[in-house]
């Protein structure tokens, strides 16, 4: 009777061991790589889309593209298939994990495998600020693929309907909080002026403002933070002022998922969000909308964001190869374009805007440069060792000052009292 | 002496009828509860480095970690507004189908149905209702004329949110158990009350009531571990936020070893976890278990 | 156990007492009240987006909502999963269960008492509270990532075994007796007299199991990394993570498809889900 336990089990261990992704017997290659999607729309599709091309043209790599949800969770996925010993070769994620992966030990650097001038040309042709998240100590861990900036979108009619020129957005923090006013009073109520979301990633917003500041959240090697400083305070200051004296955006949070969806609803005249969104708003919204750099108080600028593939240890030599095949082949211009346009991501290269395909559907939708653009005004995505924690204290800290909790200063300075303590116990533990 | 080796064997043979579930239990259930109490004591060790043993400086950081005092809060208040509405809600929904009553399986269905759908399809749809501007609440709101508050996302608002779709989710669960138990009460007893005036009210709360305290005390019971267990909802709805004002302890259980990589200190907060539910299965065994009947 | 008053639970023959008008009104306001979020998942779910909080009797129904979700997710795969994952579970859990039950029903143990308490732990420290610990067992045993490491921490189930042992200790001793007689072992007893008139428990604990774990979803998200293991729950979650710029309508709509089997059975079956969830409850 005993003996019927293992039986029954092993009906499951079955089903279990196939998911393991068992070695292949043919000669093909086989990857496997986790990928998350962050912003609106079919993504999946196009990535299997893609991934079913690329097969085509290499019969001898087979791809196991597995969808993992958000960035926090593709990491966790990704370093819980390490733990179990069934490592992906190759995957798409944060381009911030950077710090926590290595702190793991699960990642190689592309400049181990890069061989012949070719495929070093390659990893020198992206846009520069996009690869500053990806590298560490003159090592290239990280290579560009799903990348974005905030932009900032805005409704022409809502604009129209409040007498301001629909085609001329704001420039400055100033003239942002005056027209969102302008339009939120137009309305008698109806629509408010502008929404910034506060969650999912408030520590991404916040990290705009405090650019457009002129200050920077983080040191370069990603131990320290940089909180409680007076511009990031008069940062915070100002996005909570938007709803607490100009009246112009709501109180409280505002939901990072939900947020295009009031867009497109027009319950707002204009938002922050990800480029990452705006193939999706094209697609739905029923008005004429514009899109365009952000704000600056004194400088313009955004951080950057979104994913990068990562290597990882412990493939075997051909499956590493097979990898940077894959991604060569991901990354490459025309790829970047067409990836670029199926979701408003930006196309990671220049030679990506040089193609015809990217040329022509820019000059015909102007805002799907305005990302690359903005690029010139961009900075590196807070990371930091520990980055999970220190990203979720300065969230709180956030959200604590929106939802007048506390106030902006004292806020953050709970924040950089926080991310200290737990930077220390992680160099303790060093 | 046949008498004793044939006992001998009895137990042998119970002993291999208990094998299988001795070995899972001890594998999920008493390995890792040893486990956790251990692993509270070390550091996580970072880059390959061996955990380092620190002793109860975790415990230290713990009682001095705002956000673990601000969760277990959260989580005693969840309790505190989760538990009697649902029961009372629940003892109510049960005296209604008890009765006589038009469509009364169209009712107790009503009643009844949330209790089937998992935490995050229930979550999805309440999703929808609390969404500021758009979700249906606010809409409704808004048309007659009232801009409803940020169900979600007002530090202030947001946890009685969770608790009233928790309350939703739970009450149907629990009328079953009173539901059983009023139909134990011998009608007589009502009709003995009617005939000598007593009103509906006072037989209530002097004969029904009492009565049900051993269902009530159930119920309770399952309400606290369920207060404890089940945080589901918050991946759907607010991941804990704003500001951890809807963060429950098994969610930042969740969140340190998963998120932040720290394994140890999750450990450390699973003890407290333990400890809380060791009182609850004390109040069970100790207080309870006198009047139910293990036969 | 109190098993017979379940039974009385769907009597018709019982005197009611007529609710008055006042009360009836409420009962059926409060049944609208908690029915109402299924509905209105339902709306949404058969209207196009933009009907989402917009009501008009005759705004155009529409199945694209499930074509998309059906098509931006492996809802088939996840079925599959969630099916092997209820049954691999439930059929596990009978015959563990059902052994421990007997064990502790009929057989002379030392300490019995003691061993039965430890299991009765398991009712409060469940897997999900040990979700750190049991990763990394579950890590070991090389189970992450498969069925068999969703469902096995949940096999010796102190619930079942309780149940179990209740039933059996119901049944009189003279029919075990008449089986000896006929030359039955152990376990020919078992299978033949005390299974059997153990069935309405079986179902009920069956029930009440299926449903826990076709909601299950913290542990399995745990445990789970692909397509190939993910049961619907976390699909479902992972395919509504807010991050997504959900489309409520899609989202509505896969929503309904990962309840729907259970819905369907629930409402075909009312009367035993009730009585299980009843029989499974009352001690």
């Amino acid at each position: 009777m005993n003996a019927r336990l293992p039986l029954k089990t092993s009906g499951l261990a079955v089903a279990g061991l196939l998911a393991a992704g068992s070695p292949s017997a043919q000669a093909q290659t086989e990857l496997t790589m986790y990928y998350p999607v962050a912003v609106g729309g079919a993504l999946t599709e196009v990535i299997d889309g893609l991934v079913a091309d690329f097969e085509a043209e290499h019969p001898d790599i087979a791809v196991d593209a597995i969808y993992a949800g958000n960035y926090d969770d593709t990491r966790v996925r990704a370093m819980s298939a390490v733990e179990a010993g069934d490592a992906p070769q190759l995957s798409v994620m944060f381009s911030i994990d950077l710090y926590e992966l290595i702190d793991q030990d699960v990642i190689v650097p592309f400049d181990d495998l890069i061989e012949t001038d070719e495929e070093r040309e390659w990893l020198d042709g992206f846009y520069p600020a996009l690869m500053e998240n990806g590298r560490l100590d003159g090592q290239t861990y990280g290579i560009p693929f799903q990348r974005s900036t905030i932009v900032f979108y805005w409704n022409k009619d809502a604009f129209a309907a409040a007498g301001l020129d629909p085609d001329t957005p704001p420039e400055t923090w100033e003239e942002m909080a005056e027209m969102a006013a302008a339009v939120r009073e137009a309305s008698g109520g109806e629509q408010w002026g502008v929404m910034v979301p506060s969650t999912g990633y408030p520590y991404w917003m916040f990290q705009a403002f405090a650019f457009q500041n002129g200050h920077r959240l983080m040191s370069d090697d990603g131990t320290e933070v940089y909180f409680d400083d007076p511009a990031a305070i008069e940062a915070l200051e100002y996005w909570v002022s938007l709803a607490a004296e100009h009246d112009a955006m709501p109180s409280g949070t505002i939901e990072w998922g939900t947020l295009r969806q009031n867009f497109i609803e027009q319950s707002t005249a204009m938002m922050w969000h990800s480029t990452g969104n705006l193939t999706a708003v094209r697609g739905e919204a029923g008005f004429d909308f514009g899109v365009a750099m952000l704000p600056m108080n004194t400088q313009p600028g955004s951080p950057t964001g979104g994913g990068n593939f990562y290597l990882f240890k412990g493939a075997s030599e051909d499956e590493q190869r097979a990898a940077m095949t894959f991604i060569r082949w991901m990354t490459a211009p025309e790829r970047a374009a067409t990836w670029s346009m199926e979701t408003g991501y930006m196309g990671v290269s220049p030679a990506a805007y040089e193609t015809e395909a990217l040329r022509d559907y820019v000059e015909a939708f102007p805002p799907a440069a305005v990302a690359r653009d903005q690029l010139e005004h961009a900075t590196a995505e807070l990371a930091t060792y520990q980055g999970g924690r220190v990203r979720r204290v300065l969230d709180n800290a956030v959200q604590a000052a929106l939802t007048g909790q506390m106030s902006p200063e004292e806020a953050l300075a709970q924040a950089q009292a926080e991310a200290d303590a737990a930077l220390r116990r992680y160099a303790r533990s060093r | 002496m046949v008498i004793q080796s044939a006992d001998r064997r009895m137990q042998v043979y119970g002993a291999l009828l208990l094998l299988p579930a001795a070995v899972l239990l001890g594998t999920f259930a008493y390995l890792p509860t040893v486990a956790t109490l251990i692993n509270s004591l070390f550091l996580p060790g970072f880059r390959g480095a061996p955990p380092e043993f620190v002793g109860l400086e975790n415990y230290a950081l713990l009682i001095e970690d705002r956000t673990f005092w601000k969760v277990a809060r959260n989580n005693l208040i969840y309790a505190l507004g989760t538990i009697p509405t649902s029961i009372a809600l629940a003892l109510g929904m049960a005296l209604f189908v008890n009765a006589r009553l038009p469509g009364r399986g169209l009712v107790r269905m009503a009643y009844f149905t949330p209790t089937i759908l998992p935490m995050i399809a229930a979550a999805n749809i309440w999703m929808f209702f609390y969404a500021p501007q758009i979700g249906l609440f606010n809409s409704l709101l808004g048309s007659i004329g009232i801009s409803g508050p940020n169900w979600l996302g007002d530090p202030g608002v947001a946890l009685t949110s969770v608790i009233v779709m928790t309350v939703w989710k739970e009450a149907g669960f629990f009328m079953i158990f009173y539901l059983a138990a009023l139909q134990s009460i011998p009608p007589e007893l009502e009709e003995a009350a009617t005939l000598e005036g007593t009103s509906r009210w006072s037989f209530f709360w002097r004969v029904t009531f009492p009565l049900l305290m051993p269902t009530t005390l159930f119920v309770l019971i399952n309400a606290l571990i369920n207060a404890v267990r089940v945080v589901d909802h918050l991946f759907i709805l607010t991941k804990g936020g704003p500001n951890n004002a809807t963060n429950l302890l098994l969610y930042y259980v969740y969140e340190n070893a998963f998120s932040f990589f720290d394994r140890t200190y999750a450990a450390t907060i699973t003890v407290v976890i333990l400890l809380v539910l060791a009182v609850v299965a004390t109040i069970k065994f100790r207080v309870l278990d006198p009047r139910t009947h293990y036969q | 156990m109190t098993t017979p008053t379940a039974a009385a639970a769907t009597t018709p023959t019982r005197r009611r007492v007529r609710l008055p008008r006042l009360e009836t009104t409420a009962a059926w306001l409060l049944a609208i009240i908690w029915i109402f979020p299924l509905l209105y998942a339902f709306w949404a779910a058969f209207h196009p987006p933009a009907f989402m909080v917009r009501f008009d009797l005759f705004a155009p129904l529409t199945l694209d909502n499930f074509t998309d979700a059906w098509e931006q997710a492996p809802f088939a795969r996840y079925y599959v999963n969630t099916f092997l994952l209820v049954t691999g579970i439930v059929a596990a859990q009978f015959v563990v269960c059902t052994l421990a039950g007997f064990a502790f029903a009929r057989f002379p143990l030392p300490g019995k008492d003691i061993l039965f308490m430890l299991v009765l732990i398991q009712l409060f420290v469940f897997p999900e509270v040990l979700i750190v610990e049991n990763y990394r067992i579950a890590s070991a045993l090389g189970l992450v990532d498969t069925i068999t490491g969703i469902g096995l921490p949940y096999v010796a189930s102190a619930f079942g075994i309780f149940l179990l042992r209740q039933t059996f200790k119901t049944i009189p001793r003279e029919l075990e007796d008449a089986a000896r007689v006929e030359g039955c072992g152990w376990m020919a007893i078992l299978l033949k007299v005390y299974v059997p008139l153990a069935r309405p428990t079986y179902l009920a604990y069956g029930l009440v199991s299926i449903s826990h774990h076709w909601n299950n979803f913290l542990w399995p998200l745990v445990v789970t990394n692909s397509v190939e293991s993910r049961p619907l729950t976390v699909g479902l979650g992972i395919f509504s993570a807010p991050e997504t710029g959900v489309n409520w309508a899609t989202v509505s709509a896969a929503t309904l498809l990962s309840i729907a089997p259970l819905l369907v059975a629930f409402l075909l079956f009312q009367r035993q889900f009730v009585q299980s969830f009843l029989r499974a409850g009352i001690r």
